[in-house]
């Protein structure tokens, strides 16, 4: 048997139960290889349950930077009895299997090709720690003290990320420090140099941060200047709002610490929306945050807004659908849905976010656009994404930056307009109007609002002329759209590559490792990354360039191939689907296996 | 509303205290049926309006759809007004209230648009109290969708085309109380002597105050056996008490007699003076209004007038603590904590 020998280059996976405190320790193991100034990935994959069912959380440590889910464990800490056979099963060759030695493994656990760990944490607990309440907890803690033996890790980060961590409850730290402790002292008795794996400090992160998606949307939302939040609680986009309420009670007090935001829970996803619009109507920028199951609930309102022309912003953490789903899995299934959502002629701005840095941005970037645009933008995040810690560089915010709040007409412009206004009126040619907010103005202004047809002065019409005249004016203003929504990344392969990648959002970091091991391979793919609906030129030139090109997304249908062929009428067979459905993030492994599969199949000299 | 619209203004038309005369408050014309009772409410709140001497443009009208919701377009034409989509004015309102708070929001309803498909908003803008003034247009039917019989049509009661309607009826009312609303009231569109003082202290009122009208459909149920006909709300309405609404600026003089007038301070600075009779009863009190609206159900009547006040509830933005600044009014300065902070901010990200 030939151990899995590797420093700073694995992939460890936790199996606990969910509601039994291992978060914490799991988070505490993979801070400690980031304080090590290792780039880290931690995922975890959890129940839509609050106690008693298996979750598991996976740490990829890598000193290359590989952020995506690579795919294959090399490590497994078993601590759920109820999936230990699965674990066991799907530990990698050469692996190491830790597990809970109180009890003895049963007959199935005949693997010779894995190191097996054991050590009896739950006898540990018992006799070593008094306050039964405590013992479940610290049992978490122990694996991970026997981890920093096992890897080969500084003890004196976990020590003090622990001693942070309770820093206003220092009296909590001294049973922590013990156990962890005792899982060090019981690893270096019993597994010396058991383990071929390890955690090596290494300097290849600087400034880096490690943040969840939601947190940095809502950072975005707050430097953008969101006042109005509307929501409905659900995962995985709920974080967002409670992100958001965090930072405006910190950083939005006014000098009598009266908030400078309004965040109501609402009744359900239908009036959470509402409220967002109703704000943004009222000059203030305001959103919502959700997932599938409310994006369904939003459809009127989203067209409301599209045809009444408000500039609203919604968050979408996408989770695996349809339906209810899988709730607590990751999944890009959304985006025809949000591209067309509602019904009737209608088309929304979609950004895509793929880090952190870019959930930041573009949250910021999403009130500017919506307000330019004076229409909804959907920010199209997901589970992976929204909810996972991320390694990635801290942002910047420009404090020279100024709000682009559009074409609104205040007081003053009003009074000396000498031409005739009408809130419909394209003066500009590019499709989009003059707003004004109620109350500026007492005899100028005002107008009304709906989403029956109306003319260019906002009365109601069924004058057929003026309803088409309207229609496409909207699409003359989707035209302007695609000025303003961030252009797509391309990549070179630098050799002649007669295939093409198109991917997005979370897909992004696993693709660009798959492109990676192909390139190894002798196989080029230049890349597309897209970061926003509706498509540029760009989008389409780099389309044309290629014989055939691969769209990689997480869903079942090829939603993603679905939008670029019906609105770049690409010839169907063009763009090849490599979708994963199952719920978890995608990884390198099977992209590139995916790829493979098909260019075996392809004749030799590239795409047919 | 439509600057396209010429203008007429006659010398002679009385001005209230900003100088407007009450055309100033007329929105476009309607195109409701003749003598529909939304018509009727519609003047009532330009006459309210009008009377209290409100900056038009500092109003914003939002409804939902349906005939009712139609109305915003016939009254206040230099007011903004939002028609958005069936059953969801509440929440709309409640975001445009939430982004300035120094604005007077008239909300237009029907009892479909209420009672049925926005339950739900309805509910949660009243136990939230939010500042503005919901105004039903009941006529116990769907006018638009040419009158299927609504959740507050009585039961046996029937439209012009209908059959008895089975179901119990929803009192708005009745619900507001339990709920919470701070203020409730019904009316008549055909009385105009009450309908106008009550719209007034509506909206002297801070915090939510719903106005349930009654208002027949002479299209689809003003039929003899309909309890929402014009001749079956004369027949059978009840009035609390006669109502006077002072605004802050008159002075409150002693001309009611003690005793046969119970008086409510708004918010404002302004008064509620109801004119007790007999069967009138204490309004600050949630469990008498219950009990006053059941015990003339019970009868055969329909009770009008203020049904209940209560100004010692937070409104909204009160619960929410926001700032006394409109949100929509705060600049980036205001908004932004600034990339210093950011950076700090990340140091509990390492
Ligand atoms: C989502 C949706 N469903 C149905 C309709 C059709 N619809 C329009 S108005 C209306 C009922 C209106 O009744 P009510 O609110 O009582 O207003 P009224 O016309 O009686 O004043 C319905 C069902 C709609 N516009 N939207
Ligand atoms: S149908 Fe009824 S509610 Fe609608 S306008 Fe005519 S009378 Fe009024
Ligand atoms: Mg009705």
């Amino acid at each position: 048997m030939k151990n899995l020998k590797r420093i700073n280059d694995f992939v460890i996976r936790f199996a606990n139960v969910n509601g039994s405190g291992s978060a914490s320790a799991n988070n505490l193991f993979a801070k400690a290889v980031f304080r090590l100034g290792v780039p880290v990935s931690p995922k975890n994959i959890f129940p839509s349950n609050i106690q008693g069912l298996p979750t598991w959380y996976e740490v990829r440590v890598s000193e290359q930077g590989y952020q995506g889910r690579r795919g294959g464990y090399d490590f497994i800490v078993a601590v759920n009895g109820q999936t230990l056979e699965k674990d066991y099963d799907d530990l990698l060759p050469g692996g190491y299997f830790f597990y809970d030695s109180t009890r003895a493994l049963s007959g199935h656990y005949k693997r010779k090709d894995i190191t097996l760990l054991g050590m009896p944490l739950t006898d540990i607990c018992n006799r070593e720690i008094e306050n039964p309440k405590l013992r479940p907890l610290l049992k978490n803690i122990i694996y991970v003290g026997a981890l920093a033996h096992l890897l080969d890790m500084d003890f004196s980060v976990l020590t003090d990320s622990i001693a942070k961590q309770f820093s206003k409850k220092p009296k909590l730290a001294v049973p922590n420090i013990r156990a962890l402790e005792l899982g060090f002292k019981y690893a270096s008795d019993h597994f010396p140099g058991a383990c071929k794996l390890s955690v090596k400090r290494s300097n290849k992160l600087s400034t880096h941060i490690l943040m969840d998606g939601n947190s940095a949307t809502a950072l975005g939302a707050v430097y953008g200047g969101a006042t109005v939040a509307g929501w409905y609680p659900i995962t995985p986009s709920t974080s967002v709002i409670e992100a958001f309420d965090k930072f405006t009670r910190q950083h939005r007090l006014d000098e009598s610490g009266k908030r400078k935001a309004a965040i109501i829970q609402a009744e359900d996803e239908l009036a959470a929306l509402g409220i967002a619009v109703g704000g943004a109507w009222n000059g203030a920028r305001s959103f919502t945050a959700t997932s599938g199951p409310g994006i369904s609930l939003m459809n009127e309102l989203l067209g409301l807004a599209y045809f009444a022309e408000i500039p609203v912003v919604v968050v979408n953490v996408q989770r695996a659908g349809p339906s209810t789903g899988m709730p607590t899995r990751t999944q890009q299934s959304d985006t025809l849905a949000c591209a067309y959502a509602s019904h009737g002629d209608t088309k929304h701005v979609l950004l895509f976010p793929c880090d952190p840095k870019e959930c930041f941005e573009m949250a910021g970037d999403s009130f500017d656009i919506a307000e330019t645009l004076q229409t909804p933008v959907i920010l199209m995040s997901d589970l992976d994404l929204g909810m996972n810690d991320h390694v990635c560089l801290p942002m910047e915010w420009d404090d020279k930056r100024n709000y682009r709040r559009g074409k609104v007409l205040d007081k003053d412009q009003l009074e000396s307009m000498t031409e005739d206004w009408g809130r419909y009126l394209d003066r500009d040619g590019d499709g989009i109007c003059y707003r004004t907010y109620p109350g500026t103005h007492p005899e100028k202004g005002a107008y009304f609002t709906r989403g029956s047809s109306h003319d260019e002065y906002a009365v109601y019409t069924e004058d057929t002329d003026a309803y088409k005249r309207c229609m496409e004016r909207l699409s003359r203003k989707w035209v302007t759209a695609r000025t303003l929504v961030p252009a797509p990344r391309i990549k070179r392969s630098g050799k002649p590559a007669t295939w093409g990648a198109i991917f997005f959002g979370t897909s992004t970091y696993a693709t660009y490792e798959a492109i990676e091991m192909l390139d190894k391979k002798g196989i080029a793919l230049d890349t597309m990354r897209l970061r926003g609906f509706p498509f540029q030129d760009e989008v389409l030139e780099f389309i044309d360039q290629h014989k055939k090109l691969f769209v990689i997304e997480q869903n079942r249908d090829g939603q993603m191939r679905t939008l670029l062929i019906n609105e770049l009428g690409i010839v169907l067979n063009k763009l090849v689907s490599v979708t994963h459905i199952d719920g978890t993030p995608i990884d390198a492994r099977y992209i590139s296996q995916s790829i493979e599969a098909v260019l075996a199949k392809t004749p030799k000299g590239g795409a047919a | 509303m439509n600057s396209k619209r010429p203008v007429f203004r006659h010398p002679d038309l009385p001005k209230n205290n900003l100088g407007y005369t009450r055309r100033d408050y007329e929105g476009l014309d309607s195109t409701l049926c003749a003598g529909c009772g939304h018509d009727s409410i519609s003047n009532s709140i330009i006459q309210a309006c009008f009377e209290l001497s409100i900056e038009p443009h500092r109003v914003a009208k939002l409804s939902g759809i349906g005939c009712s919701s139609k109305t915003p377009a016939y009254f206040l034409g230099r007011s903004h007004g939002f028609n958005s989509v069936h059953g969801r004015m509440p929440s709309v309102a409640t975001g445009a209230n939430m982004a300035n708070k120094d604005l007077l929001y008239i909300g237009v309803s029907g009892d479909g648009d209420t009672a049925s498909i926005g339950m739900g908003q309805f509910v949660h803008v009243a136990r939230r109290n939010l500042n503005m003034v919901y105004i039903v247009m009941n006529n116990g039917c769907y006018g638009l969708t040419k009158g299927q019989d609504s959740a507050t049509a009585d039961k046996g009661s029937s439209s012009r085309k209908g059959q008895p309607n089975p179901f119990e009826a929803i009192d708005l009312c009745e619900m507001a109380v339990q709920l919470g609303a701070s203020f409730v009231a019904r009316g008549f569109s055909g009385d105009k002597e009450q309908l106008v003082p009550l719209l007034k202290a509506a909206i002297g009122h801070k915090g939510f105050a719903l106005v349930d009208v009654i208002s027949p459909c002479v299209t689809f149920n003003n039929t003899q056996t309909s309890t929402k006909s014009y001749h079956w709300i004369r027949d059978h309405m009840e009035a609390t008490a006669t109502v006077d609404f002072i605004p802050q600026q008159k002075e409150i003089t002693a001309q009611y007699e003690q005793g046969a007038t119970q008086s409510v301070s708004l918010h404002d600075g302004s008064a509620i003076h109801l004119h007790k009779s007999d069967n009138s009863f204490d309004v600050t009190k949630k469990r008498v209004a219950v009990n006053a609206l059941e015990h003339h159900r019970e009868k055969g009547q329909i009770l009008t007038g203020i049904l209940h006040v209560n100004e010692t509830l937070k409104d909204t933005h009160d619960i929410l603590e926001t700032t006394d600044k409109p949100l929509n009014t705060l600049t980036k300065k205001e908004l932004c904590p600034g990339n210093q902070t950011l950076q700090k901010i990340f140091e509990n990200y390492r």
